[in-house]
């Protein structure tokens, strides 16, 4: 694929390459299967190494009859995750799993054969039985558990989470997700490569530019031909404005959290005008129907957007600033919910969760894509790891944004927005992007028709849900809704 | 520090006035396409070829082909506005989508269907002028979602109207669903409904909700809200934006009318 350096291996060789990848500060980015022949599926790991090198990936095909390999879980625990997702959806199983119970798949869920197998054709929703879920072992007279989900309060996605509590204190907090699997992975299934943006558009609604445009940027790493540059440019003013509005989002439902009214109102009344400015320059609040591979399915005029974001930026500055002086907000955020550098490497936390925690990471710094090469993108890194370090983060990304944006409305290149690539059958292609949220990436798999045989998509709050429950264990019950918030996660983007 | 009241008071008004003022609270904004059958080619099926969720479909039967178009299942995505070579599928700023009769969202040539009055009426009778909501995310993509967290924004102020969102189905009125239904969502959301004391209304927001959309069937997802429970107001749109959201439920309270009829917007 391209943008990676490629290693075939049997089953037997994984664990000790895995490791070498892993002593040169590699890290793992996901793993997945897919089915060349329904016999023989292959296990593709994909890791990244350093700033402006290609990602190591490891391909490893398995015999006809065998579906089973050693899980590197307990070398890497950020796979586990991913192992499981393969044994749920695809089939084969991982000796040595740390915990190998389903994930994706909820206990209960009894589809004819594996989803992605290819030979399986569902017509109707699988049969599901709801069944006891596996829970860790917790013992103690005064140790309660709190199940609170999937309908909570408020307005919010979908997702469980149990408790283990004593009076105030957590002592252990396992979610349970994965509720609103829907299966989109098949659903690409058979699709062309041009069909199959709308599809990505709603993996995740409020990243569904930064969804797009990994997809449209794989399928064009399978063509020849390059996308125009105005195209380039557009893609980046755009993906900085889905990443402006949902930090305003965020900052202020952390004022939600931390019951700061007015804060609260005035960070998503800033989003609310993000989302028409959207609107206003596209036809759509969430930055939708625009992209196609190839570059974009029209030209934008985007002349007028500048003016109107300097008459923003003041009162967000503002607002930023008045965050950062009240005492009771930076209260609650300051020591809350800490994610040491170490787990947040390697359990994998992804975007501003991990650029909190220290680990300065940014793939449109590292591995630039679409027009970033030629901008000066900031990465703002913190080593507390707090709620408070988390929201500071996304602060810097909102200034960094507009200053990017201005840049690129300003060198705004002249010329078309869109060239023909069609897709060459039987290839598959890699497409990366920063997301609000952190990366995505979407491997895909185009069969002898040029049709979407496989997509693979890695998603930022996949990752970032698994590495959330480590910053709640032995926490208190006040702090948890702020401390979520500060993550700032989805859960369509995690369940797919 | 700063004192947040004086900051709050000093920002001023932001509430627009929606749906008292016109549809200016979303400039730009694409909604549903119109169709326009006169201009419409006979022999060419690219719109349907280009429609993911299957919303346009030709139809063949003795007298040739015929195009249907279902509002229910269209998710907006402008895919047959831009390939249609006669300009039959129009760009619009139809978003205003909200029906109480899943039948007003197929386009009819003859205009025969009614909105269902009667059924808005007893709903006024129940409930006067206010109402509580328990939302359920029955597997959405999460853009209905954040539409429906935009409605308490100062912006469109939801609790103006005498709308709220309550966290427990016991208080609520309404039940508004979003997503195809999932495998997993399923128990849940009949659970939810289960709850409610009656008399008690559902809603269905997004094309997901109302179809199943572009993501609906498959190994793991239903085809909408529908197939598990009564719906009194289907609100297509991908997602249905804040404002079209606020004339939902105002049309469920009777408190303004259906604007469509045949799959087209009243004028």
């Amino acid at each position: 694929m391209n943008g990676a350096v490629e290693q075939r291996l049997t089953p037997d060789e994984l664990p000790e390459v895995c490791r070498t990848l892993m002593a040169e500060g590699a890290r793992l980015q996901m793993a997945y299967a897919w089915f060349p022949e329904p016999d023989t599926p292959e296990v593709i790991y994909l890791a990244d190494r350093k700033r402006l090198e290609p990602f190591p990936l490891l391909r490893c095909r398995l015999p006809a009859g065998r579906r089973e390999l050693p899980s590197l879980a307990a070398i890497t625990p950020l796979l586990g995750w991913y192992e499981r997702e393969i044994q749920d959806l695809c089939g084969i199983r991982f000796s040595g799993h740390p915990e190998p119970s389903p994930l994706v798949l909820h206990e209960g869920a009894r589809p004819a054969m594996p989803p992605l197998d290819p030979r399986y054709q569902p017509e109707e929703m699988m049969p599901y039985r709801p069944q006891p879920w596996h829970l860790p072992a917790v013992e103690g007279d005064d140790v309660q558990q709190l199940p609170f989900g999937p309908v909570r309060a408020d307005v919010l996605e979908s997702a469980q989470i149990l408790f283990y509590y004593v009076g105030e204190g957590i002592l252990h907090c396992h979610p349970r997700l994965f509720f609103k699997h829907r299966g989109l992975e098949k659903q690409f299934e058979g699709l062309s490569p041009f069909m199959g943006v709308i599809l990505a558009e709603r993996i995740s609604g409020v990243d569904s530019f930064a969804h797009a445009l990994a997809f449209c940027q794989a399928i064009e790493s399978t063509c020849p031909g390059t996308v125009p540059e105005r195209a380039q440019y557009l893609r980046i003013a755009l993906a900085e404005l889905e990443r402006l509005y949902n930090h305003l989002h965020y900052l202020g439902h952390l004022c939600h959290t931390t019951t700061l009214k007015v804060g609260e109102a005035q960070g998503k009344l800033l989003e609310e005008q993000c989302k028409q400015i959207n609107g206003l320059f596209t036809g759509s609040r969430f930055l939708r129907g625009l992209l196609t591979p190839g570059g974009m399915r029209r030209d934008l005029n985007l002349d007028g957007l500048t003016k109107q974001l300097r008459v923003l930026e003041p009162q967000i500055v503002k607002y930023m600033a008045e965050l950062e002086v009240t005492n009771s907000h930076l209260d609650r955020l300051l020591t809350t919910g800490p994610l040491p550098r170490q787990v947040a490497f390697d359990e994998g936390a992804s975007g501003p969760i991990k650029r909190a925690s220290g680990i300065q990471r940014d793939l449109r710094w590292s591995h630039p894509y679409a027009a970033y090469g030629s901008f000066n993108v900031d990465v703002p890194v913190r080593t507390e790891g707090d709620a408070h370090a988390r929201a500071q983060i996304r602060m810097e990304e909102i200034r960094a944004s507009l200053k990017l944006i201005y840049a690129v409305v300003d060198g705004m290149p002249k010329g078309p927005v869109w060239s023909e690539m069609q897709a060459e059958p039987g290839t598959e292609g890699l497409g990366w992007c920063e997301s609000t949220r952190g990366s995505i990436y979407h491997c895909i798999h185009l069969d002898r028709q040029g049709r979407l045989a496989r997509v693979k998509v890695k998603s930022p709050s996949f990752s970032n849900w698994r590495v959330f429950p480590f910053t709640v264990h032995d926490s208190n019950m006040m702090d948890y809704a702020i401390n979520e918030a500060s993550f700032g996660l989805t859960m369509a983007g995690c369940d797919r | 520090m700063p004192v947040w009241t004086l900051y709050g008071l000093k920002r001023g008004v932001a509430t627009n006035p929606w749906p008292e003022g016109r549809e200016e609270t979303q400039a730009g904004v694409e909604g549903m396409p119109r169709f326009h059958p006169e201009r419409c080619k006979q022999g060419c099926r690219i719109c349907a070829d280009v429609c993911l969720p299957g919303a346009i479909r030709i139809i063949e039967n003795a007298r040739g082909e015929r195009l249907t178009l279902d509002y229910g299942k269209c998710v907006v995505c402008q895919m047959c506005t831009q390939f249609c070579p006669d300009g039959a599928m129009e760009k619009s700023q139809d978003w205003a989508f909200a029906v109480s009769k899943r039948a007003d969202l197929i386009w009819d040539e003859a205009l025969m269907s009614l909105p269902a009055q009667a059924l808005t009426q007893k709903i006024h009778a129940a409930f006067g002028r206010s109402l509580h909501i328990r939302h359920v995310d029955a597997g959405s993509c999460n853009g209905c979602e954040s539409e429906l967290q935009a409605l308490n924004n100062p912006y469109y102020n939801l609790h103006r109207l005498g709308i709220f969102f309550t966290p427990s189905p016991r208080f609520a009125d309404l039940l508004l669903a979003t997503g195809p239904v999932t495998y997993a969502m399923k128990e849940a959301l009949l659970e939810t409904y289960n709850a409610m004391p009656e008399p008690r209304w559902v809603m269905a927001m997004g094309t997901c909700a109302v179809s199943g959309g572009a993501v609906g069937g498959g190994y793991a997802c239903g085809r909408g809200i529908e197939e598990f429970l009564p719906v009194d107001v289907y609100v297509p749109g991908c997602p249905p934006n804040p404002a079209a959201m606020i004339q939902a439920l105002l049309l469920l309270l009777n408190r303004t009318q259906q604007r469509v009829k045949g799959g087209r917007l009243a004028d």
